[in-house]
């Protein structure tokens, strides 16, 4: 074979990756714009009366993870599923993002952390790397992350609004979080880059936690939150 | 120090709060057993397989590249007809030993999606390409193709390994498949070798060696040149590279041709470093 020959081949290989990412790119462009809407709706809970809406906000949110479900059924076919990380880049910033949604959905529904197998539940995909299209467990923490951050916005927004139980439920909700990454050995990767933010969260609702407890605002209300 | 003694002030100036707020909480500590606690240790022990699994494969890859290191050079040893065989024959010997490396390798990749650790192995797979390039061009004076390098990375699974490791049911073949884009990265890196080679054989008085390597050279450059920007990054970034090696061959022959005849063949060396030194001067200028 002439070298000439070993190029031309050589390159109708490196085409038809490059059609391949095209396609993905196409897909993961209606992921976004999906998660954008999900995002619009999720924020409404920041709004005064936003907790009242979350049973009517979570029916809607549902139904556009049910777009999204079909929307990544796509992405799964356009490429070998043996080859999910050749192109993971391309999709790993919106899966982290649709994580996030899918947590701070649950949570807010059940003040649960929604576990791996959950969220593949909700986006449609597998759980484990060997049945397809699956979630990866980094992409996993740094969604669980990016709820961490979103929570201390929460806990502040929900004091504004009035509710001062919640900020304390979130405290809670965070330790734990915090107390389960600390028993993680991270690299010095992105995930660890993002997990150096946790400490901030943490302290953010605990100052917000304390700011209650020192006029007495959290007692009025945990007689009447306990069972 | 000073950080230590910040967050014990950070501690003291709100002990109060901690202590209610845990009393308020479901127990005085977190609860070690619940759920969450036992979803994150098990995301410890994946995490940490992996990370391990890929400082291996790191490790490996270095083991990898340092040996292709030392075969290139070996082969630059290449004078004259005779000793060409024992160089062979070592070089052949040396690249046995980094495919050896390379199934183990293979193995820490069974079952895995090998470019979840591509990162990790792509540095010593370039260097294998460019090692057994170089080591076929000189035996054959061919370019050594992506399939025939593949060829070489089929091992059997022999049973000593199998029987080393739990019992677990492996397949009895294994191999570890090169991407085009590390071939061509490698491919790309071999026409840096073919340029010394070609100066330096004109130092050793061979003046048909550098003829036959600017053709190589050319054929090469052509082949990049067709795949212009198709391929990734890196692939473009070689080809200035590969365009200066050109260069500089080309060059050199132009010499050969007009002063060849002129100079004493010892000469022509002396003539030629001088030159090319002064080319590469120029490429800092532009």
């Amino acid at each position: 074979m002439s070298v000439t020959d070993m190029f031309v081949r050589l390159q109708s290989g490196l085409s038809a990756d490059q059609e391949t990412r095209e396609d993905i790119r196409k897909v993961v462009q209606t992921l976004e714009q999906s998660a954008r809407e999900i995002l619009i709706l999720l924020q409404g809970v920041h709004q005064k009366e936003g907790f009242k809406t979350i049973p009517a906000m979570s029916l809607k949110v549902r139904e556009h993870f049910g777009t999204v479900q079909t929307q990544l059924k796509e992405l799964a076919t356009k490429f070998s599923c043996e080859q999910y990380y050749r192109f993971h880049d391309q999709w790993r910033f919106v899966l982290q993002r649709l994580v996030f949604q899918a947590a701070f959905l649950v949570y807010l529904e059940s003040e649960q952390l929604v576990t791996r197998e959950a969220v593949c539940t909700i986006l449609g995909i597998e759980s484990g790397r060997e049945k397809g299209f699956h979630l990866d467990i980094e992409d996993y923490l740094s969604g669980v992350l990016n709820l961490a951050s979103e929570l201390s916005r929460l806990a502040v927004n929900s004091v504004t609004a009035g509710d001062y139980a919640r900020p304390i439920r979130i405290a809670t909700f965070i330790n734990e979080l915090d107390f389960g990454f600390r028993l993680l050995n991270l690299k010095n990767d992105s995930l660890r880059k993002r997990y150096d933010g946790l400490k901030y969260d943490v302290k953010k609702i605990e100052e917000v936690v304390y700011d209650l407890s020192i006029r007495g605002l959290d007692k009025t209300l945990k007689i009447s939150e306990k069972p | 120090m000073g950080d230590k003694e910040g967050s014990e002030k950070f501690k003291r100036s709100k002990p109060d709060f901690k202590q209610s707020q845990r009393k308020d909480g479901k127990g005085s500590t977190i609860d070690s057993s619940s759920s969450v606690i036992l979803a994150f240790q098990s995301f410890q022990h994946e995490l940490d397989a992996r990370h391990d699994k890929y400082e291996r494969l790191v490790k490996y890859s270095r083991d990898i590249t340092t040996e292709s290191k030392r075969t290139i050079f070996l082969l630059h040893r290449v004078i004259s007809e005779p000793n060409k065989d024992d160089v062979l024959v070592e070089a052949n010997r040396k690249l046995d030993g980094v495919r050896e490396k390379m199934k183990q390798v293979a193995l820490e990749l069974v079952g895995e999606d090998i470019y979840q650790y591509y990162r990790a192995i792509t540095c010593g797979l370039q260097e294998y390409v460019e090692a057994v390039t170089f080591q076929h061009f000189i035996t054959n004076r061919m370019l050594l193709s992506l399939e025939d390098i593949n060829r070489q990375l089929i091992f059997d699974n022999d049973i000593n390994i199998a029987s080393n490791n739990e019992d677990q049911t492996r397949p009895s073949i294994l191999s570890l498949p090169i991407t085009p884009v590390d071939y061509l990265l490698g491919v790309a890196d071999l026409t840096g070798e073919l340029m010394r080679l070609c100066i330096s054989s004109v130092g050793n008085g061979d003046i048909n060696t550098p003829f036959e390597l600017t053709q190589f050279l050319r054929e090469i450059f052509d082949g990049f040149a067709y795949i212009g920007n198709t391929g990734p990054y890196e692939i473009s970034r070689k080809l200035y590279t590969l365009k200066q090696s050109l260069g500089k061959v080309e060059n050199a022959c132009y010499m050969l041709k007009v002063r060849g005849s002129e100079i004493p063949k010892h000469m022509l060396a002396d003539l030629f470093a001088s030159k090319s030194e002064l080319h590469e001067h120029d490429d800092g200028m532009s």
